[in-house]
């Protein structure tokens, strides 16, 4: 028997395999995220928010909420897309997968669909938590789900990349340490960059969280640092970028195959 | 005759310079076992590899039941199961469910009766809900060839499926391999225990170095090189050889102590019994006979020096 056009059982069985590992995990999963978002709430909704009101109109303990479900976003998909590939080529179980009659896309559908899953999971549970601690109300709720989604799909490929790049589990944590992190700090998640003095607030303009942050923000009050076509725009070219990079992996082999 | 698998001219040459195939040229037959017997680096996991698609090959083509290997992958690749040397598993994944996930990965839909009997075959029934890190290693080999096996291939390749297996299981695997090639599945395995070639292969091919040196029917490898040497040893030295037994191939060997005798096994008529009658005739004693059948690894030995003598 022949495999068609379209490996649709192969895809649905990385999925799968990808989503019990989240699974066996759950309460890490879960629990952790909605611990670490309290903390926030707590240290910079309480601290800080009891000294500064309002952001632009919005209550500060609303204005961090997209900020911290961005930070997480990112941060959970980047690990959870770099693990779910490092992990086979650690193993060594990586071999089936380069064996079967799974194409490049396929896979990526799979690793990148299920490690996607989980941070919107988590971004929305996320979300269910910060009602707990503010008021809290979305202008734009598709506009919001559509960010979420391409939001998590983007930094998912960015983790596959990341994954599939990594010698050893120290670089699987450096990017998102050394780099992601930091920038969701600098790119306005707890503040607006127009309260930074020159030039602070052009030098953020070259982080590309501020865009993300931004546009996420817009969609549940209406305003953001940048607009929202630019932000929209930002994260085509990043979901592009790396759906090309991850083209050319599967094209050469890169780190993959000798 | 009817060809399953196909290889033309491939070649590998890693990144490190290092050439592990030099152009190996082979055609496999539909439902055959065959055996690649090589020594340890050889080249016979890169040519698995390259064939399974785990390895990219630096030249030539595979053609896969018609399909090419690396253009038409889909097809090929359904049609191919590999068993890794390595016993890489999903250590926390059950049995049942690595053999599912492997049958859905080649895209093919659930069957859990196959699945079962799968389990059955492999004597893993009783551990199927088992967590992979908790099995032996005999039984995680046993998992990888349920694996490989999953989506019910034409192919099925064994790498070194000897490695680090008890001899009990290794009696099991050559049954179940027995049984599929009953069913008409073409095996190939590679192997570096000339045992396992010759007990179980229908042709051998001989790899060393990234060369395929031979490939020949096992029984015919045999006849042609299976010699066997009987060594007479006397009670007094022999000088020269009395020229009444010049009809028998024989030489001196240990300053004439011992005369042994090159004969071929598979023969009708061998030749031992009318010079054991000769000897005593020409008044030459002797205290006692030994004999030698030349295994797999002599012919092995023999082929990989001839080769080393000719690169010379």
């Amino acid at each position: 028997m022949s495999v068609g056009a379209f490996n649709g059982h192969g895809v649905w069985a990385i999925y799968k395999f990808e989503m019990a590992r989240a699974l066996r995990t759950i309460w890490q999963s879960v629990a952790t995220p909605v611990i670490t978002t309290s903390l926030y709430f707590i240290v910079f909704g309480g601290a800080i928010g009891s000294r500064m009101q309002q952001v632009g109109g919005v209550d500060y303990g609303s204005f961090i909420v997209p900020g911290l479900i961005m930070l997480t976003l990112l941060t959970q998909s980047i690990a959870n897309a770099s693990i779910g590939i490092y992990f086979p080529k650690f193993t060594g179980t990586i071999y089936e997968l380069l064996s079967a009659p799974v194409s490049a896309l396929e896979t990526v559908i799979g690793f990148v669909g299920a490690a996607a899953t989980k941070s919107l999971v988590i971004g929305l549970i996320i979300l269910g938590t910060s009602t707990l601690f503010v008021d809290l109300h979305v202008d734009h709720p598709a506009a919001m789900i559509a960010f979420l989604l391409l939001t998590a799909l983007t930094f998912s490929m960015f983790g596959f990349i990341i994954g599939i790049w990594a010698d050893g589990f120290e670089q699987l944590n450096i990017v998102p340490a050394l780099l992601v992190t930091p920038l969701t700090f600098l790119g306005g998640a707890f503040y607006s960059i127009d309260m930074l003095p020159e030039p602070w607030r052009t030098v953020s303009l070259f982080n590309p969280v501020v865009y993300l942050v931004s546009g996420f923000r817009w969609s549940f009050f209406g305003q953001g640092d940048v607009s929202i076509g630019v932000s929209l725009g930002f994260i085509g070219a990043l979901l592009l970028l790396c759906l090309g990079a991850i083209t050319w992996i599967f094209r050469t082999g890169y780190r993959l195959k000798p | 005759m009817d060809t399953i698998l196909s290889l033309a001219g491939v070649g590998k040459t890693y990144k490190s310079g290092h050439q592990a195939l030099r152009s190996v040229d082979l055609n496999i037959r539909r439902g055959e076992i065959f055996a690649l017997l090589g020594p340890n680096g050889a080249g016979k996991t890169t040519l698995i590899g390259i064939v399974c698609g785990t390895i990219s090959p630096t030249s030539g083509t595979i053609t896969v039941d018609g399909h090419d290997a690396v253009r038409d992958y889909r097809p090929a690749r359904a049609k191919l199961g590999l068993v890794p040397q390595e016993l890489s598993t999903d250590q926390f994944t059950s049995v049942r469910h690595t053999m599912e996930f492997s049958r859905g990965l080649f895209g093919r839909a659930p069957d859990r009766a196959y699945i079962d009997q799968l389990l059955k075959d492999l004597a893993l029934w009783d551990k199927r809900d088992n967590k992979l890190r908790e099995l032996s290693g005999g039984m995680k080999r046993r998992v990888l060839i349920g694996k490989a096996l999953a989506h019910e291939p034409d192919i099925l390749f064994l790498d070194e499926p000897s490695a680090g297996v008890d001899v009990s299981l290794r009696r099991d695997m050559w049954r179940l391999i027995a049984r599929l090639r009953e069913r008409g599945t073409t095996i190939i395995l590679t192997t570096h225990y000339i045992e396992e070639a010759e007990e179980m292969a229908d042709r051998v091919g001989v790899i060393s170095k990234g060369e395929l040196l031979l490939v020949e029917e096992k029984q015919a490898l045999m006849k042609k090189l299976g010699k066997r040497e009987m060594d007479i040893l006397l009670v007094e030295p022999l000088a020269a050889i009395p020229p009444e037994l010049s009809e028998w191939d024989l030489s001196l060997e240990e300053e004439g102590h011992s005369l042994r005798y090159a004969f071929d096994a598979q023969a009708e008529h061998t030749g031992i019994p009318s010079l054991l009658r000769k000897l005593p005739e020409l008044g030459i004693a002797f205290k006692d006979l030994e004999t030698r059948k030349s295994s797999l690894e002599d012919i092995f030995v023999g082929l990989v020096s001839d080769q080393r003598e000719q690169a010379a």
